[in-house]
């Protein structure tokens, strides 16, 4: 359903992506797994439309979309939580929220309320400055406010980072929640093992190509050190 | 009771001063963008609101409800081809092509209307007045008074109780983030650029009705409408009102002591709350 | 294999010898030069001197300034009263126009600085305004209206007479050489000041501020105290330029001394038509602006309209300027400040 296609991506002089081939099928929660500077956060901007590409580097529904705007590309469907959770700081809680169905309500679950039964600390806290929130509360706004568009693909770019392990169990505890509903995730995370326990396939990168991709049982320990790491000589 | 009669008279004069930056102030706040063709955009829109009460024969206040979807119009296309391809982290580039559309627009109205004095009659409304206690006040001066407070009541309902609004504040936190909620930075500014176009329009009804005017008088309104907009703080409408009103007191106090040093006082009373407060005197928590 | 850092370049060196043949040619020109020439040179060399200084603030220093005409103003003014109320001959009394600059610019940096972007830019002109609202309070020198110099003072100002023996020419002609010599001597010092300034570490850090003030602060770059150099320099060299124009003119007022289009809109429009932040981008900007002016000034409010619409045709389609169309075209130099690596046998083209 969603397919990128030997696609490149550089900010000016330096190249992050060297052809990248990933497939996210309809349902699916497909786990980006790579270190920092892998070009994980790269990929997720260049299909959501933040980086422009040629437009066959992107197929969404078969049809191309690599040269869409970020607008343009939400407005098909597809969500993104950023990384650093970029909420508006002029907006509340509750704000946060609505301006992430504003522009497109897809039928489907998703509404204010259902975000609220989800994040229920959320409903609490809705007219709150959207920043005056912890990292972790913060991080729920992040989610419920894609969520609100009722995507068809949800990419969400390192929600864990910088958060407690309780807060981070929290927020994953969601994710069978949101899976239901039928939405693909794509998720890009550092937690090798966290990866592996949440997504139906992983792919790895390491500077800025695919090394490594499967479905979790099917991969060796072994196989992901190295695709993670690079080759140990 | 000199000074009561002084301070309703600067009151008043904010009012105006504050409509003639309300537009400026939208336009700064979302986008960061200093417009320094402002003053003459009002120019501009006291001249077609001139044109349709000559042409049309109509009153200059349903002439100006002719003239202000025109202005949306003609701004919202100023800011779709020309202001969205210059915005960005340089302030420069913005600057300078807001500048040559004010030598430009400044000169193609002297060639089309010439350099003569002109106003906008409203009739009997010209001369009206009505005495508040120890004061009177033209009627003029206080309608423009109320219609500062009214737009800029309305403007703050659009910017926190619509979708609208939301999308205004959020492009301006940060257009890439609102571009991934589906929002268009570049449509949501030219809409703001249309919206402050229609302040603009009221505002220029207000100054073609009080005074003559003619294709040269923007630059000196613009150096006001910036001293009101930053003295309230970016982003801060109600903040502008209060600009506009210090701007205003300072000057006819100013006035009032030596006629010679109306636009000294209210210069000197820009700088003196920039020294205190070099945001402003409202400004947001964050930038 | 050596390998040192330069920024000569070869078109820099050849630009180099042809400056100095034309500072020798301008030198000579009164010989054979009528004096209608002579005026227009006076004009561009001096809306030169204040386009390369306005370049050095924006184009370099990052201060987006509309006040400028605050220099040129208190610079003639400065220059006035030293000759009306104290007497001075009116060449000598230039310098005070430099020094009235720089003591206007204590104050409104120290104001300005405290301000970012566009609150600077606005605060620049209200400054402006200020300044020039309370110089028309000072009726000594004709307060709102204005004076001229006394006709004792232009009459025996030091070397008109001796120039106009010379090329035995009159007093008045005499006295334009006079004031083009020194617009030619201002412009070339400004020129080659700014040059050599952004040929110092000086001129390295203004760009590494420019590009990035955070990262140029953490690698231990004042950026302040240069913002400081810069303004102050401007300051300085404005108001000797102003104060030479009223030298010339002899006749002031406060609106014309401090308008905002002559002394301000016109120099950042030949910047701009130029290109910003290059020392060549004014020089070609004022012939330019010269030759449009002459060819179109007669056509009123339509030529000007037309300058604005050019100033923002440039800015949408060549942001950099004619002088970065040529300089994208053919990496031509001529006044080179980049530092580059030039290895022994290295014949790339650097920059």
């Amino acid at each position: 359903m969603l397919q990128t296609q030997g696609l490149t991506a550089s900010y000016g002089q330096f190249k992050a992506l060297f052809g990248i081939d990933i497939r996210v099928d309809a349902g699916e929660c497909v786990a980006i797994i790579g270190a920092n500077g892998a070009g994980k956060t790269t990929l997720m901007r260049a299909i959501a439309g933040v980086l422009r590409n040629a437009p066959e580097m992107i197929l969404h529904r078969g049809e191309p979309i690599g040269d869409m705007a970020a607008d343009r590309v939400m407005r098909r469907g597809i969500a993104m939580v950023p990384e650093g959770r970029r909420l508006f700081p002029s907006l509340t809680v509750e704000e946060n929220l609505l301006i992430g169905g504003q522009v497109r309500r897809a039928a489907g679950p998703w509404d204010l309320a259902a975000v609220h039964r989800l994040f229920p600390i959320l409903k609490e806290r809705r007219s709150n400055p959207a920043t005056a929130l912890s990292g972790g509360q913060q991080q729920m706004v992040a989610i419920g406010r894609a969520l609100m568009s009722n995507p068809e693909v949800l990419l969400c770019d390192e929600i864990s980072l910088g958060l407690a392990p309780v807060v981070i169990r929290d927020i994953y505890a969601a994710l069978p929640a949101i899976r239901a509903t039928g939405a693909a995730v794509v998720l890009v995370e550092q937690d090798i093992a966290r990866a592996l326990a949440v997504a139906d396939r992983v792919y790895c990168l390491m500077e800025g190509r695919v090394t490594l991709e499967g479905r979790p049982r099917e991969l060796t320990r072994e196989a992901i050190h190295a695709a993670y790491f690079g080759a140990l000589a | 009771m000199i000074w009561v009669n002084t301070v309703v008279q600067g009151l008043m004069l904010g009012g105006l001063y504050a409509l003639f930056a309300t537009g400026l102030s939208l336009v700064f706040g979302i986008m960061r963008l200093v417009n320094l063709a402002h003053g003459d955009l009002i120019v501009f829109a006291a001249f077609a609101i001139l044109v349709i009460v000559e042409v049309l024969g109509l009153d200059p206040f349903v002439s100006a409800l002719l003239a202000a979807p025109l202005l949306f119009a003609a701004g919202w296309a100023l800011q779709r081809l020309v202001l969205n391809r210059v915005l960005g982290r340089d302030i420069l580039p913005p600057l300078l092509v807001t500048f040559g559309l004010s030598v430009a627009l400044q000169n193609g109205m002297l060639e089309v209307f010439s350099a003569d004095s002109r106003r906008i009659r409203s009739g009997a409304l010209e001369s009206a007045s009505v005495a508040l206690g120890p004061v009177t006040l033209g009627m003029l001066p206080l309608l423009t008074f109320a219609s500062a407070v009214a737009a800029i009541f309305l403007l703050n309902r659009i910017f926190y109780a619509t979708a609208l609004g939301r999308a205004f504040r959020a492009t301006s936190d940060d257009p890439v983030t609102a571009s991934l909620m589906g929002i268009n930075p570049r449509s949501v500014f030219a809409i703001a650029t249309g919206l402050a176009m229609v302040t603009v329009t009221l505002a220029a009804l207000y100054l073609g009705m009080r005074a003559n005017f003619d294709p040269s008088i923007g630059p000196a309104r613009l150096i006001y409408a910036f001293e009101a907009v930053i003295i309230g703080g970016l982003g801060s409408l109600w903040g502008t009102l209060a600009g506009g009103i210090i701007i205003g007191l300072a000057q006819t106090a100013g006035a009032a002591v030596n006629p010679e040093w109306q636009i000294l006082a209210g210069h000197l009373a820009f700088l003196v709350v920039l020294l205190v407060r070099p945001r402003g005197l409202f400004p947001r928590a964050f930038d | 294999m050596g390998a040192r850092v330069t920024v000569a370049t070869r078109a820099g060196r050849a630009a180099g010898i042809a400056a100095l043949a034309l500072l020798a040619l301008g030198l000579a020109l009164p010989a054979f030069a009528g004096r209608a020439m002579i005026q227009d040179l006076f004009f561009i060399l001096t809306m030169l001197t204040l386009a390369q200084f306005w370049n050095l603030l924006a184009g370099y220093g990052g201060l987006v300034s509309v006040g400028q005409q605050a220099f040129v103003g208190i610079g003639a003014y400065a220059m006035f009263a030293g000759v009306i109320l104290a007497g001075w001959d009116p060449v000598p009394a230039i310098l005070l126009g430099g020094l009235a600059g720089l003591a206007l610019a204590v104050p409104a940096a120290w104001f300005a600085f405290r301000l970012q972007g566009a609150y600077f830019a606005i605060a620049t002109w209200v400054l402006a305004e200020v300044t020039r609202l309370s110089v028309a309070q000072w009726k000594a020198l004709g307060g709102g209206t204005g004076t001229s110099l006394p006709r004792e003072a232009t009459s025996d100002m030091a070397f008109v007479a001796a120039i106009g023996r010379l090329f035995s020419v009159r007093e008045a002609a005499a006295r334009d050489i006079l004031a083009y010599w020194l617009a030619l001597a201002l412009a070339a010092a400004t020129v080659g000041g700014i040059y050599a300034l952004l040929r110092t570490r000086h001129g390295l850090a203004l760009a590494a501020v420019r590009d990035n003030t955070e990262a140029a602060k953490a690698v231990g770059v004042d950026a302040v105290r240069l913002k400081w150099l810069v303004y102050l320099i401007a300051a300085f060299g404005t108001g000797l330029a102003g104060a030479l124009v009223y030298v010339q003119k002899a006749r002031i007022s406060p609106d014309a001394a401090f308008s905002v289009t002559d002394w301000t809109a016109y120099v950042i429009f030949i910047v701009v038509i130029g290109g910003i932040g290059t020392i060549e981008g004014p020089i070609l900007g004022v012939l330019v602006f010269f030759a449009l002016q002459s060819a179109f000034a007669d056509y009123g409010s339509w030529y000007l309209m037309a300058l604005g619409l050019i100033g923002i045709a440039i800015m949408l389609f060549a942001p950099r300027g004619l002088w970065g169309l040529i300089a994208d075209r053919t990496g031509l130099h001529l006044f080179p400040v980049r530092r580059r690596l030039e290895t022994g046998h290295a014949t790339t083209r650097g920059d």
